[in-house]
């Protein structure tokens, strides 16, 4: 039987996989995909927690957390396409029209 | 010998996710990302959640990666710059990624559980994984799954109205 402690270590280095993706990276497109691996480490981690526990409540939340990933996959990569009609790029940096010395 | 199929898991994982990330390509990109959630879910059959191993290979590797590959077919593989694909001082940035992945290890690993539910091995093994997901599901959370429908149904009118052309 493996322990609990694999599972969550291999959940933590899954998660923080996507977290130094999304902040090193500039393309808009991998920043959404590393944001799935992301969401992986942690669905990963609350089965773990809900074997463990014998508590089937865990997995029920990781349904709820697949159906809110997959609206908000749908929204941001709809933004990313208008992004693209807009500006011709996919470069995070370039979003920057909020910021204050750009304002024409 | 499980212990050696799990291993493999772990570590295939891990080099998964970091060859999806570090590619040139999206497109193939996203088909690692395909191969990562395969993993998972057999990750999940160790578990004994095999409708979550269902659901994640339907939900996940049928429609929202397709999602994905339909995205970056609509803009163009090409379309898409290759060079400059980090950051400026991203060495700094990933410093800091890994001092975080190294409280969360060191986190993770000492949790000790002192909690108990209903649902033991011997109650799943005796009313199927399915049946016991349900009966949870539409008892305690039924009013909860008609809110992840409209969750569900806001971002498509979202959608719509993000690529309404007036022409």
């Amino acid at each position: 039987m493996i322990s609990l402690e694999y599972y969550l270590a291999l959940s933590a280095v899954i998660f923080s996989i996507g977290l130094i993706s999304i902040l090193i990276n500039r393309n808009l497109i991998v920043v959404l995909i590393s944001l799935e691996v992301m969401l992986a480490g942690v669905n990963l981690s609350l089965v773990a927690l809900s074997h463990y526990m014998s508590d089937i409540k865990g997995q029920i939340l990781v349904l709820f957390s697949i159906g809110v990933a997959a609206g908000s996959v749908a929204v941001g990569l709809s933004l990313l396409i208008a992004n693209f009609n807009l500006r011709k790029s996919v470069d995070i940096l370039e979003l920057s029209e909020l910021k204050e010395e750009h304002v024409e | 010998m499980i212990y050696f199929i799990f291993a493999y898991f772990c570590l295939s994982m891990i080099g998964i996710s970091l060859i999806a990330i570090t590619r040139k390509n999206p497109v193939h990109s996203v088909l690692w990302l395909l191969l990562l959630f395969l993993h998972i879910a057999v990750v999940y059959l160790f578990l004994n959640a095999e409708f979550l191993a269902m659901v994640q290979i339907i939900v996940y590797a049928g429609a929202i990666l397709v999602m994905f590959l339909f995205t970056v077919f609509l803009l163009g593989a090409k379309n898409i710059p290759k060079e400059k694909r980090y950051t400026n001082l991203w060495e700094g940035r990933l410093l800091v990624g890994l001092a975080l992945t190294a409280i969360f290890v060191a986190i993770f690993s000492k949790i000790k559980l002192s909690f108990k539910g209903i649902h033991t091995i011997e109650y799943i093994e005796k009313t199927g994984n399915v049946k016991a997901v349900g009966t949870v599901l539409f008892n305690e959370y039924a009013l909860s799954i008609l809110m992840l429908g409209i969750i569900l149904l806001i971002p498509m009118i979202a959608v719509v109205v993000l690529a309404w052309r007036k022409t």
